[in-house]
């Protein structure tokens, strides 16, 4: 099996599903003539033409209103947002628009599309091209949220996506297109609304989703050298998110820290706690708690930014304090 | 065990104490033992009042030098680690007698644990996590005897798996050497040291006057381990019963002729019941054993385990070697161990370690029962009470002593046959007594 990107995967992703559905077109800045502006649709304007792969202006709130559009009237759009920071502009269209329409309509205008880009913090990218937007999107009914982790998921999440026939807001990451990993070249899906639990253990459930959950891979490894095997659960889907596996995996560990990119009041991870301690209440032998960023717009200096991010020392902590370890 | 019963401080707080005195008296599950310092100095603080109930390891008082700080040990609130020093005060423990079964159970640690919060929490007020919370209930524990170790004394599931460890059968199977090898020195010393000079309480059976339509009495130790161990006992253990009748004629003619030699040479029929039991029990070792779970342990000698009924209930002191023993000394040492058990004077080593019990209620007119086994023995044999009765001898019907026996037998041990065999063995030996002499 071939050993790829995130962002190749990713790349594998769209290539595929606009062979086998001709209604599929990617819209966003810079996606068609440069190749993407971090090269997820590089070779795709070649394949396929400038009737299916469409550079825009930088206007956010025209181009997700014209995939709005589109979806109304047949096709299936992907809209591309350099970075989920700029969708800000186009909330809206998100919001008001794809997230109600087929509420508002009674059913009589479909809204098969998907919103893509890169979420949450890079390196020294400042505050404003910094936030996690998973919690704000994830507030909506009427919306699905999505942020796979690895390659492999990237490709069967985002296939998945784009067959959905839902308004779906795909989350990716600058520091993960870089990230490698198992793809098959097989045409395969993963159900969107099923976590996965990355990694078994019996002491301790570690909630992520996104970058996070690499670092909670790397927490595991670290607690392994004591004895401390955590499990850790990769939400992959945000909304509707798998309650049932985080559950069961707190019902046999008895103990849970959520790991997440954003800022602590209503974060991802302030609903997973409510779901554990409604859920597993009888089950818990320490408060859940979680590793976030700390709560200030993300700094600029590099040590502060370091010293802002939730990251694997601060997980450790976190892990120890449930365990009653210090 | 998993706890006791602080029934009363003897010293005071301020008195000076000296390793080996008595500073109280702690109810155990089947006595009440003397509590004895086991260290030199002042005793500087009862840490919790009498007729408190803690968990083994508990700290219940402190002895310390006269102007020691002992703050860290009797702050109520957080885990302070009580770390002792070489000059460190000496925290008075809650130790059980029988601490530990022949093999050490790794939850030795809360005794090493910080000051505890003994003072008597309600419920309501006891901090832990939910799921410690829910493992006590499902296990029986008091929350509120449990030392917590997490932030602010909270109880977490540690903990009671902690207290739940820490529990020991009543029956350890344990030699004499392991038994007095891991009991406290405190309580080693206490045993001869009933003979102090507290006066043992006299014991006098009378009837229970119940004032209103009906009385609640709660739990004494020994009740509820009766209850307990019994439960465990009759549930799980797959039992057979058999039943003989056996002739005492010969018994009575023995025991007339050796009144006869002397006063002092006077034996009850219970003194020869154990005897010819011993001597049948090293005969049949197959009935002789203990069930361990996943292997059976067969016995050379015979302990006889000889039920006494006290004020409090069921106790079974053991008559160890019985097998080896004169019927003079079995039954000297079947009445001391009786008169101490109904005083609640009897040291754990007294009643444990038994191999077969026997339980008699014959002077209570009982002609048959089923006795319920004493795990993890694999038999117990009930006597009925001697009676006359006419018995056909081949040619008529002649007045003979007849005794009823019942055995319960552990069908994991023991099959029909082997029980059969055993109790004919029994019944051999107490038809012709002449034959324990072979």
């Amino acid at each position: 099996m071939a050993v790829i990107t995130y962002r190749d995967a990713l790349n594998m992703a769209l290539r595929e599903e606009m062979h086998r559905d001709d209604r599929v077109f990617l819209m966003g800045e810079e996606v068609a003539v440069y190749q993407g502006a971090y090269k997820v649709s590089k070779g795709l304007l070649q394949e396929f033409g400038e009737m299916r792969v469409v550079d825009t202006p930088i206007t956010e709130l025209g181009f997700a209103g014209v995939g709005v559009g589109a979806a109304m009237t047949g096709l299936r759009p992907i809209i591309e947002f350099m970075t989920w920071n700029f969708a800000l502009l186009a909330i809206d269209q998100v919001v008001n628009a794809a997230a109600k329409m087929l509420y508002m309509s009674g059913g009589q205008f479909p809204m098969p599309i998907v919103f893509r880009g890169p979420n949450g913090a890079a390196l020294q990218l400042g505050a404003q091209h910094s936030q996690a937007w998973e919690s704000w999107l994830a507030h909506i009914p009427g919306l699905k949220v999505v942020a796979p982790a690895t390659p492999y998921d990237a490709k069967g999440l985002l296939k998945a996506a784009i067959r959905d026939d839902n308004p779906v807001c795909f989350l990716e990451g600058e520091m993960l297109y870089n990230t490698k990993g198992e793809v098959p070249d097989t045409d395969y899906i993963i159900p969107l609304g099923k976590a996965e639990v990355k990694r078994e253990g019996e002491h301790v459930t570690l909630v992520a989703h996104g970058k996070m959950v690499l670092v909670a891979l790397q927490a595991a490894e670290q607690m392994a050298k004591d004895g401390i095997a955590c499990e850790v659960v990769d939400l992959r889907t945000i909304r509707p998110m798998d309650v049932d596996t985080i559950v069961q995996s707190v019902k046999k560990t008895n103990r849970c820290v959520v790991v997440e990119e954003g800022w602590e009041v209503c974060g991802v991870g302030a609903q997973v706690v409510d779901y554990v301690q409604r859920h597993c209440f009888d089950f818990l032998d320490a408060p859940v708690l979680r590793v976030h960023q700390a709560d200030a717009p993300m700094p600029y200096t590099k040590s502060l930014e370091k010293a802002a991010k939730p990251d694997l020392p601060k997980t450790i902590v976190a892990i120890r304090q449930v365990l009653y370890l210090d | 065990m998993e706890e006791g019963r602080l029934v009363k401080w003897v010293k005071n707080v301020g008195d000076v104490v000296k390793t080996g005195d008595t500073i109280g008296e702690v109810e155990t599950d089947k006595a009440i033992m003397e509590l004895v310092a086991r260290g030199d100095g002042v005793l500087r603080a009862h840490l919790v009042p009498e007729g408190t109930t803690s968990p083994v390891g508990a700290i219940i008082g402190v002895i310390a030098a006269a102007d020691e700080d002992i703050s860290a040990l009797t702050a109520s609130a957080g885990p302070a680690d009580a770390a002792p020093a070489e000059a460190a005060p000496t925290a008075v423990e809650a130790v059980p007698a029988n601490s530990a079964p022949a093999s050490e159970p790794p939850a030795s640690e809360p005794s090493a644990a910080a000051a505890t919060s003994t003072t008597p929490h309600d419920a309501g007020s006891v901090r832990s996590s939910p799921l410690a919370r829910r493992l006590a209930a499902e296990r029986g524990v008091n929350l509120s005897t449990v030392h917590g170790s997490g932030p602010g004394g909270r109880v977490i599931r540690r903990d009671i798996e902690a207290s739940a460890a820490s529990e020991t059968p009543a029956t350890a199977p344990a030699t004499s050497a392991t038994v007095s090898a891991t009991v406290s020195a405190s309580v080693s010393a206490a045993a001869p040291a009933t003979t102090s000079t507290k006066s043992a309480p006299s014991v006098v059976p009378t009837a229970m006057q119940i004032e209103g339509e009906y009385q609640d009495i709660v739990l004494t130790q020994m009740r509820k381990t009766i209850a307990r161990r019994l439960g465990e006992s009759i549930g799980p253990i797959p039992t057979f019963y058999l039943t003989s009748e056996i002739d005492m004629t010969q018994v009575g003619t023995l025991r007339t002729q050796m009144a006869a030699t002397g006063d002092q040479f006077k034996v009850s029929v219970n003194d020869i019941i154990i005897k010819a039991v011993a001597i049948g029990l090293t005969r049949h070792p197959e009935v002789n054993a203990h069930w361990l779970g996943d292997s059976i342990r067969y016995f050379r000698a015979a302990h006889v385990g000889m039920a006494v009924a006290t004020d409090d209930g069921l106790i079974v002191p053991v008559i160890r070697d019985a097998q080896s023993k004169g019927l003079g000394d079995i039954g000297r040492e079947a009445k001391d161990l009786a008169k101490r058990a109904r005083e609640r004077k009897l040291a754990p080593a007294e009643f444990s370690g038994g191999t077969f019990s026997v339980s008699n209620l014959g002077m209570f007119g009982i002609d048959q029962f089923t006795a319920i086994i004493n795990p993890p023995e694999a038999a117990i044999l009930a006597v009925g009470a001697t009676d006359t009765k006419p018995v056909w001898d081949g040619t008529s019907f002649v007045p003979r002593q007849r005794m009823r026996v019942t055995l319960s037998c552990d069908h994991r041990i023991i099959d029909g046959a082997v029980g059969a065999r055993f109790l004919q063995t029994l019944r051999q030996l107490l038809e012709a007594p002449l034959m324990m002499l072979y």
